[in-house]
């Protein structure tokens, strides 16, 4: 019945003994981390510097290996500034990306027989030959501009070199445009500087941590959790707005449990408040901001009387939470928050919190927000990259404030276009599961249809891989060598990833499969190296300091440069701002016809009988890439679906009972999902943890389990600012019989 | 030498940090754990209160699963740990059965298995896995007896419970409320 030429490989490999990637592919190799460990062994264990890779953070970590080579414990580094030596769930887990069975073991070329499509595993020299003779064709047929990467993480890093070196630029991640995007913009449009990765928020000083959405200890963003809990030490305020009681919520003073899609009316109230009963910080801003005279003028409507109506929440309350803001002044942050595409205004949110902080001149102060600074790594020498006709920039130039690449702009000039001067005809996917991290499935697989090729590298066979022509199995963090981290942070400092282990199964290591891509492609004098560590040897040299010091320590740890963390009283500063001030007002916002200064507007809301879908985070997950993983699956197998009891019962929903969701557009959900019915969710709405519900049968522990939310997410909300995708307008009614029942899964 | 372990339920995110630490450290099998952590949700909407807290075996000073052993397996050793000989463990159950906090099971190999407060660490003056890797540093260890260590510094000055004082067991972990 699909006649698709990629269609979904669900089956298991072809192949030596036909097994191999399937679910008895256990025992198939030596290393059997289930039969490992009955008592804890005295055997002395070995250790290697590295840094995690199981989220973003990059905590520096000590990877423990066993007499027999397998790494078996992991322990932050203590010297690190990203985690002080202690690893969160997920870091502390990272043995089980290791361990997992379920891994991909072997190259994987897409193959057809008996007119079914499946895999037939191939040798890493085939393999990288057939992509070497597909981007050559491709690249000589339309540009190498049509060859497009979606990564993120550390392999991505070695893609982009090989990419640039074959002279595209065609490239994106998820984390701009379906993630931290819009704060990037909107900090940058008031403060001139991106907020950044680590965020530069001063919370182990905080008086007043104000969290909107943000559900720090959910998302275990390693530093800002020990540091709130430095600042529940210290007695700090909490001041916590969701609609969900998060367990942020449970630790905060106030909790105002606002409508969801309001939180600009109450961002513009609070400014009104600080505004209009005195309470903004006069001097900082009579010395820093531009456009406060027209910020008062904007504001004056913007009563807490007003924003009542709109986000339920109750001026007294409003104001009581703006006074405690000022008491604290300017030891306050309002947290720009990470995951912040949701309604499409996501920009001017940002802007509404970058604004707040200005007010407050939380800016540069202790106890707000610090000046960063990070130390540069040499680039090991190349060749010039070669110029590119069009890339990432073209593709996004609808979005005149876009910053970096976005993947849905990839994607959407993947499907033919007469009209689409930058065709994309092919992808290399690295390091993101682009199925649970991309809204609206039917034009992602629309586009992926359309491709004439697609590579995707990654440890583990995530839903993604299915879609593939050439799967690469890829080495995992503790079996390789990667970048340099450089961090950002109060001081600069670096940190190495050295392979703890030989790479398990037939995996290899992102710089290793890069390398070999490049010189099939003639490429070589771009990866002058014959290991990774010889670059890294040769760039901690020109740093003053050498492979074997940080073999040692793992970390190194630089002096600041760039001067104080914070202004000094009454210092002159220049933001990087055109203005060289705050832009309270945005002339250049206005120029590129957009508001100057940010307007509430009401977005949609769910019709009856559907509740609107929000999701977050678990903190023993990362994504959907770590559901599989034998230590954090063991936590938490399956997301669920939260509930308000006053729904529960008008619907006769019980907790535990399984159930399906049907959205607004008609999209039903593949799998089912257990109820949780709990006072921790407002009525409006119903809430999930992201990154559940897997297609892929080779993902033994997480096939099945729950919904996947993206599945779910239909319908965007596209920022016109920079093209973030707002996920948060999407409504689902809730099925307590099986939709699928008639239908074969 | 009296070692207690000392949980800040006000700092505890519930992240199970502390449950993958004790995994790793301790080999403990995948699909078992020596440490879990428990939620309560109290109030509704919008006036809910929830209490996350990590638990594990609360090495009782009135300890039933010491007394009801029959082969002298479960043992209290200096110190106050409660451990279990898995040489002498027959695997009888009956110490499981006893525990009011639920924190003993058969490990796949027949023997009892259970919190050690890591005693292999703490002979070596390190804390236990589960404090030591703690990302909000909730959690503190130390010997009761000591005035002036942190955990008997904390229960001077901050308001505590323990886990069902009904039982009588004398538990030497503490939350801090």
């Amino acid at each position: 019945m699909d006649k698709s030429r990629r269609s979904f490989i669900r089956i298991s490999a072809l192949g030596a003994g036909g097994v191999a990637m399937g679910t008895t592919g256990l025992g198939l190799y030596p290393v059997s981390f289930d039969d490992m460990g009955v008592k804890a062994s005295a055997v002395p264990l070995t250790r290697t510097a590295t840094y995690c890779e199981v989220c973003f953070w990059k905590c520096a970590a000590w990877a423990y290996t066993d007499d027999k080579g397998d790494v078996v414990k992991l322990i932050g580094n203590e010297i690190d500034p990203h985690c002080y030596g202690r690893l969160c769930p997920r870091g502390t887990g990272g043995v089980g990306m290791y361990s997992d069975n379920d891994r991909l073991k072997k190259p994987l070329i897409r193959t057809e027989i008996d007119g079914e499509q499946t895999f037939r595993e191939a040798t890493w020299e085939e393999a990288l030959d057939l992509i070497a003779k597909k981007f050559t064709e491709i690249s000589q047929a339309h540009g190498p501009e049509s060859i497009a990467l979606l990564k993120h993480g550390s392999p991505g890093k070695h893609l982009e070199h090989l990419f640039k070196a074959m002279g595209s630029d065609t490239i994106a991640e998820p984390a701009y445009a379906q993630c931290r995007g819009p704060r990037e913009t909107g900090f940058a449009a008031t403060f001139g500087s991106w907020v950044g990765s680590p965020e530069p928020t001063d919370i182990r000083d905080t008086r007043c941590l104000v969290l909107i959405g943000s559900h720090i200890g959910e998302n275990m963003h390693n530093t800002q959790v020990q540091e709130m809990s430095d600042a529940i030490d210290q007695g700090a305020t909490i001041i916590t707005v969701d609609p969900r009681f998060s367990t942020a919520a449970s630790k905060s003073k106030y909790w105002l449990p606002i409508k969801p899609a309001t939180d600009i009316a109450l961002l513009l109230s609070w400014m009104h408040v600080l505004i209009y009963e005195d309470l903004y910080d006069k001097e900082y801003i009579d010395k820093y901001a531009l456009g406060f005279r027209q910020l008062k003028d904007h504001v004056r409507t913007f009563t807490p009387e007003w924003a009542y109506g709109i986000t339920k929440i109750k001026p007294q309350d409003i104001r009581r939470t703006a006074r405690e803001m000022a008491n604290a002044a300017p030891a306050v942050i309002v947290h720009p928050g990470r995951h912040v595409t949701w309604y499409g205004d996501d920009t001017q949110r940002s802007r509404s919190i970058a604004i707040l902080n200005a007010l407050l001149g939380s800016w540069g102060r202790r106890g707000g927000f610090y000046f960063k600074e990070s130390i540069k790594v040499p680039k090991y020498p190349h060749p010039e990259y070669p110029d590119h006709k069009w890339g990432w920039k073209e593709l996004g130039k609808k979005y005149p404030l876009a910053q970096m690449g976005i993947t849905t702009e990839v994607i959407k000039a993947s499907i033919p276009n007469p009209d689409n001067p930058y065709p994309v005809k092919a992808w290399m996917v690295a390091g993101t599961n682009i199925t649970k991290s991309i809204p609206n499935k039917k034009l992602l697989e629309e586009a992926i249809e359309s491709l004439d090729f697609m590579v995707v590298m990654d440890t583990m066979p995530m839903d993604v891989t299915g879609y593939a022509d050439v799967v690469l199995p890829e080495a995992t963090y503790l079996e390789r060598a990667d970048g340099i981290r450089s961090a950002t942070n109060r001081e600069p400092s670096v940190a190495v990833r050295l392979p703890a282990a030989k790479p398990r199964f037939d995996s290899k290591p992102g710089w290793w499969v890069a390398k070999q891509i490049g010189e099939r492609l003639g490429l070589s004098d771009y990866f002058d190296y014959e290991d990774y560590e010889d670059v890294i040897k040769w760039q901690l040299e020109q740093m003053g300091t050498s492979l074997a010091e940080l073999e040692r320590t793992g970390v190194k740890m630089y002096p600041r440069k760039s001067g104080s963390m914070y202004l000094e009283k009454g210092e002159a500063y220049e933001f990087s701002t055109s203005s060289g001030k705050i832009e309270l007002y945005s002339q250049e916002l206005k120029d590129l016809g957009f508001d100057p200064m940010p307007v509430y507007i009401k977005h949609p809301e769910p019709p009856a009988g559907y509740y609107r879908l929000n999701y977050g985070r678990a903190p023993m997950h990362t994504f959907s890439r770590t559901a599989n993983n034998p230590n954090l699956n063991d936590l938490k197998d399956e997301n669920r679906l939260w509930v308000n009891p006053k729904v529960a019962r008008i619907l006769d929903l019980r907790n535990g009972q399984e159930v399906w969701l049907k959205n607004q557009d008609g999209v039903i959900s593949d799998f089912s999902i257990k109820v949780r019915v709990t006072e921790r969710i407002r009525w409006d709405s119903v809430y999930m943890v992201h990154g559940f519900g897997h297609t892929n049968k080779k993902l033994t522990r997480a096939v099945g389990k729950g919904i996947n939310d993206t599945q779910m997410i239909s319908s965007v909300a596209v920022d016109p600012i920079m093209g973030g995708t707002g996920m948060r307008g999407n409504f689902v009614s809730i099925l307590s019989e099986n939709p699928h029942k008639t239908v074969e899964i | 030498m009296r070692y207690a372990m000392v949980i800040d339920t006000l700092k505890c995110v519930g992240c199970s940090d502390c449950v993958v630490a004790c995994q790793t450290e301790n080999n403990v099998p995948v699909g078992y754990c020596r440490d879990w952590i428990t939620e309560v949700v109290d109030g509704s909407y919008p006036n809910v209160e929830l209490e996350l807290k990590s638990e594990r075996c609360n090495h009782c000073e009135n300890a039933p699963c010491v007394r009801c052993c029959p082969t002298g397996a479960s043992h209290i050793i200096d110190g106050g740990i409660v451990l279990v000989t898995p040489e002498e463990c027959i695997g009888c159950g009956a110490c499981i059965e006893s525990c009011p906090y639920d924190a003993r099971f058969q490990h796949p190999e027949g023997y009892v298995d259970k919190c050690t407060f890591c005693h292999h660490r703490v002979e070596k003056g390190q804390s236990p896995a589960c404090v030591s890797v703690c990302p909000t540093n909730c959690m503190y260890f130390g010997d009761l007896d000591d005035p002036n260590s942190e955990v008997s510094n904390l229960l001077r000055n901050r308001k505590f419970k323990t886990l069902a004082p009904e039982a009588g067991t004398k538990p030497h972990v503490y939350y801090l409320i």
